[in-house]
């Protein structure tokens, strides 16, 4: 089932400039990768050794992953996942 | 000319000294960059006891060329010694306080504020804006108002009063958002995309941060060009904790001072601990948290510096501590008994883990230690309400006499 990710301005470089993503996959991380495939150059900026880098946040609906299932969280239909930087605020 | 780049924290990749905060290349954060290679410490040091009365006295080490103009400069706040605190606590150690509640706007805020403004202004931008916990809400009001700027702040709706009231006095556009500091953050972040404006804690990041720097310099000009051997500092976003000792480390490697890093102690309530958690779980980041704590200024549940804090004070052999609401409000109580200062919440939670720090006996005799109070009291009344009764009489000598002699006995 398609499932919109959305793309932060600093990372659209590696979209070819695409704010927002269609991608499927049952899972945030099968998005994700998802995603990577068709936008490899978006793989390295944003994960190391298969995980997310230390300063990147996904969320599902507004809510931090970390407070689900990580990667594992499960993505119904309609549901937007968006990807921002973790170093703001303070 | 010393100010050079902004450069990734992660993998060093430098970029253009614009409104930016991530690294394109692998989204760590990024900071400013100084070229001082030409700097003589002993001039440097006659240029800033030559200098205002105020954080603009140490302008070569801000990431401005020369010194920006500022209706509302900040800094210069009292250090005081607290030899009553350190009898209360049963340490032999010289205790000093750097009460930074003595600010414009009553927080060390308006440090980090009073830089990305004027860094706001210098690129040209007519609106600046804010995630804030309350403190940086009152900052960031005044300094715009007073330079004359646009604002927009954004607080979580169930902020404390005397927070709300002391930002929306400025005239600002003060959004209280239904949910915690980190949905807020979250849609600052959002808004950064879009928005023409400065948001001084997300696209203005990196020269924000460096507003903090000048706690620790002030400490070392207030100790006579030394160092302390260990602060206590608190951890809300984990940016004060390490700008200060980066600070030091500035003048440390430059020779403006001699000595060594002190030890960093970090101090978060209980109820919103994600980095003291992850220093006591050995962790090098941070699990998120959902705040539940009196200590609402503190109350990141996603510090952005989180991983920074843990390794700064593991480097310098500190550690971060955590205390409940019970033991801030005893904090604050201690304080004010012994100093006469009132802080918030935030130093209660730093008093609270300096007692805990001086039960454990980790304070050794003679040691000279300095500890941040960000904040004041005024700002978070209730957390004293209930905390003494007022005695209340009738307007004549009996009823004095008969209200203290039961005082006296009960």
């Amino acid at each position: 089932m398609p499932i919109t990710v959305k793309i932060p301005t600093q990372l659209r470089a590696a979209t070819g400039g695409e704010a927002e993503i269609e991608a499927s996959g049952s899972t945030v991380g099968e998005v994700l990768d998802a995603v990577f495939d068709a936008h490899g150059d978006l793989r390295e900026r944003i994960t190391q050794n298969g995980d997310l880098r230390r300063f990147v946040n996904v969320y599902v609906c507004g809510e931090d992953i970390r407070f689900r299932e990580g990667l594992q969280t499960q993505i119904d239909e309609g549901d937007e996942v968006t990807i921002l930087p973790a170093v703001a605020g303070g | 000319m010393s100010i050079e780049s902004l450069r990734c924290k992660e993998c060093g990749t430098a970029c253009e000294l614009d409104a930016r905060y991530v690294c394109e290349s692998c989204f760590g954060p990024l900071e400013v960059a100084y070229d001082h290679s030409s700097l003589d410490p002993a001039e440097a040091k006659r240029r800033i006891q030559a200098g205002s009365q105020g954080i603009w006295r140490y302008a070569d080490f801000l990431p401005f060329e020369g010194r920006p103009g500022d209706p509302l400069e900040p800094g210069l706040t009292p250090l005081l010694r607290a030899d009553r605190l350190a009898e209360r606590l049963g340490i032999d150690a010289e205790l000093w306080v750097k009460n930074d509640a003595a600010n414009p706007t009553h927080s060390f805020k308006d440090r980090v504020v009073a830089v990305a403004v004027a860094k706001a202004r210098e690129l040209g931008f007519e609106t600046v804006a804010c995630a804030s916990t309350g403190n940086l809400a009152n900052a960031l009001a005044a300094h715009a108002a007073a330079a004359g700027l646009g604002s927009y702040v954004f607080v979580p709706a169930n902020l404390e009063e005397q927070k709300l009231l002391a930002t929306g006095v400025y005239g600002t556009n003060l959004v209280g958002v239904r949910g915690n500091y980190d949905d807020v953050n979250r849609l600052c972040t959002q808004l950064a995309e879009t928005r023409p404006w400065a948001f001084v804690n997300v696209n203005l990041r990196p020269y924000y941060a460096e507003g903090s720097k000048t706690l620790a310099y002030e400490t070392v000009e207030q100790l006579g060009w030394e160092l302390p051997d260990r602060v206590v500092c608190p951890i809300a976003s984990g940016s004060l904790f390490t700008k200060v000792g980066h600070g030091f480390q500035e003048w440390l490697d430059l020779g403006l001072v001699d000595g060594e890093q002190p030890v960093f102690n970090g101090a978060q309530a209980q109820g919103c601990s994600p980095v003291a958690t992850a220093f006591a779980a050995g962790w090098e980041i941070c699990k998120p948290q959902r705040p539940e704590t009196i200590a609402k200024s503190l109350a990141i549940g996603d510090p952005a510096d989180g991983p920074y804090a843990l390794e700064h004070a593991r480097r310098t052999g500190g550690t971060i501590d955590a205390v409940s609401d019970e033991e801030i409000r005893d904090g604050i109580r201690l304080l004010a008994e012994t100093t006469g200062i009132f802080t918030e919440t935030a130093g209660g939670v730093t008093i609270g883990v300096l007692a805990k720090l001086a039960e454990r006996g980790e304070i050794a005799a003679g040691e000279r230690l300095v500890v941040y109070i960000t904040g004041e009291g005024l700002k978070t009344l209730d957390a004293t309400r209930d905390r003494f009764r007022m005695h209340e009489i009738d307007p004549d000598l009996d009823s004095f006499e008969s209200e203290f002699r039961q005082a006296v006995t009960a």
